[in-house]
């Protein structure tokens, strides 16, 4: 007998022993576990979405898994309401210019700051660090008060800073810059201490200026951190409410989506309906940016948060 | 709508999109240039300060001055007058339902707890379960999605969930749906302050939500730990004998126990901070109001930034234990380094 022939024997008997229907049991409900879990995971979404293109009488009376048996009645009356309704074109507009003068700001700034913290010497250069690290767990809450005095003490208000002809949103800008900061210098610094030393030695042997070293080395090396940290700043802003409420106020000409959101979601006791398609409107461009750079996005949560 | 908003503003949107970088490539570029005039033994000792001095400026001005004049505003009264502890006398006066004691109760007790337990055990158990089945990639990324939407359409989608019907009437929030169907009577999720006007069923509610939404981010950092952990270690206790109860307890568990502690006081602060999923599904009401909350409300509706200053002090009490354990850690990794 060959020995492939034996081993066929053997699993042969092995099948309907108690032993491997205990394993398959496992097997099945283990699948059991993880699908099920994951359709109660997407089952708050998927009923939204479901809700967002029914009739308006049919959400108020029945839940939205009817919908999925016949008589099918579905409509985009709830979206070209929304649209013609409420003012989310000038809501979108006003989330772009947030979200990316406060992503490209703090990515920026903190990669100089980071490029200092890792590779030059000055004097109290590790405990100005340990402070970054300490005002990560601070609250926003703290920081209100006088910011928002100091603003309109001097005019950085979304009206006045209109009339002498700069973009409105300056001030939110500079709050996300000054709050995203501890979390993106501590990362980038992490990033770029890890990177050999013996490049940017032999590069000054070399003769390039630090400018070079940084523009020419550390940035093309360090495109997956600055990718992730991109991403997570970007969504953090474009998925803030707090600060953007209290730093341009809900004037529809400023406010982003959230804000334009939270407005609806407070106001309108009878246009549910409407609220099912702004809600989905609002979520077009994050899980855009989430679903085509997962990837990056998951490495910079990793590498922010595993400290040990 | 009107889109055309988006067309018109293209100019603005463009001079944002490249003046932005441009001023700031402007200033270091700018900068190192005269930095290069200096003499020689003087470049080390400016240049530093030219790379982090944005950074430092910037966090100085956002953070560390304005913590530190809430501090003293926290003494004074809205005219500036120092007043001594009366801000707080007022916040913490009538326990335990006046003042901030119902949202220092919901934060520190509450959200604090349930939260944390909530999304540890998720992300624990997620992780775990989804390592052992071929397409973990796929329903991770479900799991994880909820992390790309933001609180307050989150609030929009759970307050659909927990809607409720009087009794006898079709129910549509899909919660109740599936309570009603079990025979039991619908439960007003958001309003119901069981038990005794405790709070803890709605605010459990609120945080079940919140939790939806931020167990993708627990799940990615625990299973990153779990597949760190050297498979000849698992094999050799189950060789041992051991069943996959007791790998995971004996073996698992404590192997994982660095980033549970790393999570969980990421958590803890993400609980102590909780605001935009209450502001949009309660707006405070029916005693699940926040610290965070409560101090935006005197600072935006009441103007009153005395009382602001204070909630926001009674926050930071709340955050300094946790801030402390991080620093220490930061200091140990540090030093091993």
């Amino acid at each position: 007998m060959t020995v492939a022939a034996a081993t066929r024997q053997e699993s042969l008997a092995a099948i309907w022993s108690p032993q491997w229907i205990a394993q398959r049991l496992q097997r099945v409900l283990l699948h059991v576990a993880v699908i099920g879990l994951t359709v109660v995971w997407i089952v708050p979404t998927l009923g939204l979405l479901v809700s967002s293109f029914r009739p308006v009488s049919g959400i108020l009376t029945s839940g939205w898994w009817t919908a999925l048996s016949p008589p099918f009645s579905f409509t985009l009356q709830n979206y070209s309401d929304m649209l013609a309704q409420s003012n989310l074109g000038q809501a979108l507009f006003n989330s772009f210019m947030v979200s990316i003068p406060s992503t490209v700001i703090p990515v920026t700034i903190a990669a100089f700051a980071a490029y200092a913290f890792a590779w030059m010497k000055f004097p109290g250069r590790d405990w100005i660090f340990l402070a970054f690290v300490g005002l990560l767990a601070v609250p926003l809450q703290l920081t209100f008060v006088p910011v928002l005095t100091f603003f309109v003490a001097h005019g950085i208000v979304p009206d006045n800073l209109s009339n002498i002809g700069l973009p409105p949103w300056v001030g939110l800008w500079l709050a996300h810059a000054g709050y995203g900061l501890p979390f993106a210098t501590y990362l980038l610094a992490n990033f770029f201490r890890a990177l050999p030393s013996d490049l940017f030695e032999s590069a000054e042997i070399d003769g390039a200026g630090t400018l070079t070293v940084f523009f020419r080395i550390i940035m093309p090396l360090s495109v997956p951190a600055l990718a992730s940290l991109v991403i997570f700043q970007f969504l953090w802003v474009w998925n803030d409410l707090l600060v953007a409420l209290i730093y341009v106020g809900g004037a529809p000409e400023v406010g982003p989506l959230t804000v334009n959101l939270a407005d609806l979601s407070n106001s309108l006791g009878q246009g549910f309906q409407l609220l099912t398609a702004a809600a989905f409107f609002s979520m077009v461009i994050p899980l855009v940016v989430f679903l085509s750079l997962q990837r990056y996005f998951v490495r910079g949560i990793l590498a922010g948060s595993v400290k040990g | 709508m009107d889109f055309s908003v988006l067309l018109g503003d293209i100019p603005t949107l463009l001079a944002v999109v490249l003046g932005v970088p441009a001023v700031l490539v402007a200033y270091i570029v700018g900068s190192e240039y005269l930095v290069r005039r200096l003499p020689d033994k003087n470049r080390p000792q400016v240049r530093p300060w030219i790379w982090v001095g944005p950074s430092l400026l910037l966090v100085t001005g956002f953070l560390l001055l304005p913590a530190i004049a809430t501090i003293f505003q926290s003494f004074e009264d809205n005219h500036g007058a120092f007043i001594g502890l009366q801000n707080y006398a007022t916040q913490l006066a009538d326990f335990p339902s006046g003042g901030a004691w119902v949202a220092i109760r919901n934060n520190i007790i509450i959200w604090l707890l349930f939260y944390t337990l909530f999304v540890l055990a998720f992300g624990l158990a997620l992780a775990v379960l989804f390592d052992r089945v071929p397409y973990e990639t796929v329903v991770k990324s479900l799991i994880f999605m909820p992390m790309a939407i933001s609180s307050v359409a989150l609030g929009v989608i759970w307050k659909f969930m927990y809607s409720y019907q009087p009794l006898g009437a079709p129910q549509t929030g899909t919660v109740n749906a599936v309570v009603t169907f079990f025979r039991h009577d619908p439960v007003a999720w958001l309003q119901d302050q069981w038990p005794n006007g405790l709070g803890v069923l709605n605010n459990v509610a609120l945080i079940g939500a919140a939790t939806w939404g931020i167990t993708g981010f627990a799940m990615v950092i625990l299973s990153a730990a779990l597949k760190g952990i050297p498979g000849e270690l698992l094999e050799a206790a189950r060789v041992d004998g051991a069943g996959e109860l007791t790998v995971f307890r004996r073996v698992i568990f404590p192997l994982m126990m660095p980033t549970i502690v790393v999570v969980g006081t990421t958590l803890v602060i993400f609980a102590l901070k909780a605001f935009d999923v209450v502001y949009v599904m309660t707006n405070g009401n029916y005693g699940t109001d926040v610290l965070a909350l409560r101090m935006y409300n005197f600072l935006y509706l009441s103007h009153n930034n005395a009382a602001a200053s204070s909630v926001a002090i009674i926050l930071l009490i709340a955050v300094i234990p946790v801030l402390v354990f991080n620093l220490r850690q930061f200091r140990a990794v540090e030093a091993r380094r």
